[in-house]
């Protein structure tokens, strides 16, 4: 700015209506890791956004070209790193789909109850910064202290919290421990009532129903154009779950509802995913009691070397669509081509068109909504 | 710094090939076959094995064809119907069905496979390439599709050499904007007609295209992002005398 020039004061420079560009991030407490978003304002009002993404760019893709197909199972870990069991699940199962593996019907149980363990424990991290985002404090204390009860089991099952490892092509590296699935249904138990009480917290909370009605409405045509995926599509209506619809692991054999919303704003999105916990435990518990005795391993060779041809193989995550592009040469031992369909980042994408029109403070609520993890994003 | 990788890199290529003949060769002939027992034939064929060429670089992917026995399902017959002459081949592997157009007609393809109530692929659940570096047209750009009305997938695959133009289908799906940038700053495939191409992963002023198979794992280093050429130049050359004598 110019010092010397003199200061005029006409009443159209004090009040212009120019538009402000307001950089939001990549440093900033409600984004969730180091995500930039590039606001352009009209006074309080959001024109435009653009979502600077790429921070924590490491080249997984590129790393597990050059890695076998079973070191990569630890990669897959790092990507949504919240649930990292459910990126191991798609990665195996479209590795087997590649090399028709069957896997023995106990580890597919298995599998079906830890991927919606880490359905709970990633809705419960959602739930807490959501709700910090805007405002309500406690929920966040108490989604993860039963956050804390999930990764306890994990840690039971495989010894890890956070990056699991938890799974192999053809089946599981072990079986459940002596005592886990009392374990896990006591839990279930525990987290029946929890769900009640975070919902009196928020639920009918005038505030909290002030922040997120109406915010961020899209329709259902217009999520499916611009590729929505999880809970953020099925809050506009449209039955897209491809626990049914593509039936993986063993969730075909479990009764469980798809939780669909009506209106497609945030409020409907928030009551979609608390539902989701629900039909999450009712599915453990058909897993868990009704567990077939059996090996956890299928029969796979030492070395995997899958024939030469593609596949695309995707799964129902706690965000969404994730999905595996595999391509095998045929001679080499790591894969030719190993791409990730990640959900967090399609859904990204729909943020400029949900914050269009709203104010600043809303931005923070559709970041929240949509449910992201940096870690997937940029992979 | 800068000499120690380029000190390591030559050593193990001028290595290997004395060993192979001088030492790795004889035991291996003369201990592994007491059966064939001929020492005047075995020493001929003795030169003739060199030094292993190293594999080389798959050519393309199989793209197998559906076995006989197999009915084409209705929304792979309305396409090769719909749009006559478009589609070069139908391939079927593991369940998946993929369909190979002509670059030149992607897009009258992708309109009536959304639009056409046979076919109904309405979502577009991703879109990547893949990069196969002898061959001329040397990208495949694959669109994996699918119908949340119909429930069904259907992968299409184009073939691109690095010029050849590919539209965007950011008009048809609005969710193809950040998929096909992905694309592009992955790849450098050059996608026409978009209306945002920019960078996504990458930083903006990033040279080269990391996703490509002649790109190095370990990433370019420093002087790729000071300098381009000098960066271009010293991967070219082998010796390293000579990267010496042209940096300096």
């Amino acid at each position: 700015m110019n010092l010397d020039t003199p200061r005029t004061s006409t009443s159209t420079s004090q009040f212009d209506t120019n538009e402000l560009v307001l950089n939001m991030g990549p440093q900033h407490p409600s984004t969730h890791g180091v995500l930039r978003v590039v606001l352009k304002l009209d006074g309080e009002r959001v024109v435009d956004a653009d979502c600077v993404i790429g921070y924590i760019h490491r080249g997984v893709e590129k790393l597990c070209e050059n890695r076998d197909w079973t070191q990569i199972i630890l990669l897959t870990d790092r990507m949504d790193y919240v649930a990292a069991a459910t990126n191991n699940l798609g990665y195996v199962e479209a590795v087997e789909k590649l090399m028709q593996i069957e896997v023995p019907r106990r580890a597919r149980y298995i599998r079906t109850a830890l991927a919606e363990l880490q359905r709970i424990a990633s809705h419960c991290l959602w739930l807490g910064t959501h709700a910090m985002d805007i405002g309500a404090m406690t929920v966040l204390l108490y989604a993860f202290r039963e956050r804390e009860f999930v990764l306890d089991l994990f840690e039971e099952f495989c010894g890890a919290r956070l990056t699991y490892n938890s799974m192999r092509v053809g089946g599981l590296p072990l079986d459940i421990p002596p005592g886990w699935d009392k374990k896990v249904l006591s839990f279930c138990d525990l987290m029946d009532g929890k769900l009640d009480e975070y919902e009196t917290l928020l639920t009918n909370n005038r505030i909290w129903l002030k922040r997120t009605r109406n915010v961020g409405v899209i329709s259902g045509e217009e999520a499916i154009g611009l590729g929505l995926c999880g809970p953020p599509l099925r809050g506009s209506g449209v039955s897209r779950d491809l626990r049914k619809d593509e039936p993986n692991a063993a969730y075909e054999e479990f009764e469980f509802n798809v939780p669909l919303g009506t209106r497609g704003d945030t409020y409907d999105r928030y009551l979609i995913r608390m539902d989701e916990f629900r039909e999450s435990i009712r599915i453990i518990r058909q897993a868990v009691e009704g567990l077939p005795e059996g090996p956890v391993m299928g029969k796979v060779p030492r070395l995997l070397k899958p024939p030469a041809g593609e596949t695309y193989h995707a799964i129902e995550s706690p965000k969404g669509e994730l999905g595996y592009f595999l391509v095998s040469d045929g001679k080499s031992t790591n894969p030719y081509r190993f791409r990730v369909r990640p959900p967090s980042f399609c859904n990204l994408q729909g943020l400029k068109r949900l914050v269009r029109g709203h104010l600043v403070a809303d931005v923070v609520a559709l970041i929240g909504t949509i449910d992201i993890v940096l870690g997937e994003v940029d992979r | 710094m800068s000499d120690e990788p380029k000190a390591d890199a030559p050593k193990p290529d001028t290595l290997q090939p004395s060993t192979d003949k001088g030492v790795a060769k004889p035991p291996l002939s003369s201990a592994g076959d007491g059966v064939v027992a001929k020492p005047s034939e075995a020493v001929p064929p003795k030169p003739k094995p060199k030094p292993k060429p190293p594999p080389e670089p798959p050519k393309g992917p199989e793209d197998q064809a559906p076995p006989d026995d197999i009915v084409i399902p209705s929304f792979v017959a309305a396409v090769q119907a719909g749009v006559p002459g478009a589609i070069e081949h139908v391939s079927f592997w593991v369940g998946d069905w993929t369909v190979i157009v002509s670059a030149d007609r992607l897009l009258d393809v992708m309109r009536f496979l959304k639009d056409d109530d046979a076919t109904a692929l309405d979502y577009c659940s991703d879109i990547t390439a893949t990069d196969w570096p002898p061959r001329e047209k040397r990208f495949d750009v694959i669109y994996c599709l699918y119908s949340t009305r119909l429930r069904h997938r259907l992968r299409v695959k184009v073939r691109a050499s690095e010029s050849d133009p590919i539209e965007s289908v950011t008009g048809l799906w609005p969710g193809a904007n950040w998929l096909e940038r992905e694309v592009y700053d992955q790849f450098g495939v050059n996608i026409v007609n978009h209306p945002d191409l920019r960078r996504i992963l990458m930083p903006d002023e990033w040279q080269g295209y990391p996703q490509r198979k002649d790109y190095p794992l370990e990433g370019p280093g420093e002087l790729l992002m000071e300098s381009p050429q000098d960066w271009l130049r010293l991967r070219n050359i082998p010796d390293e005398a000579m990267v010496d004598g042209e940096i300096e």
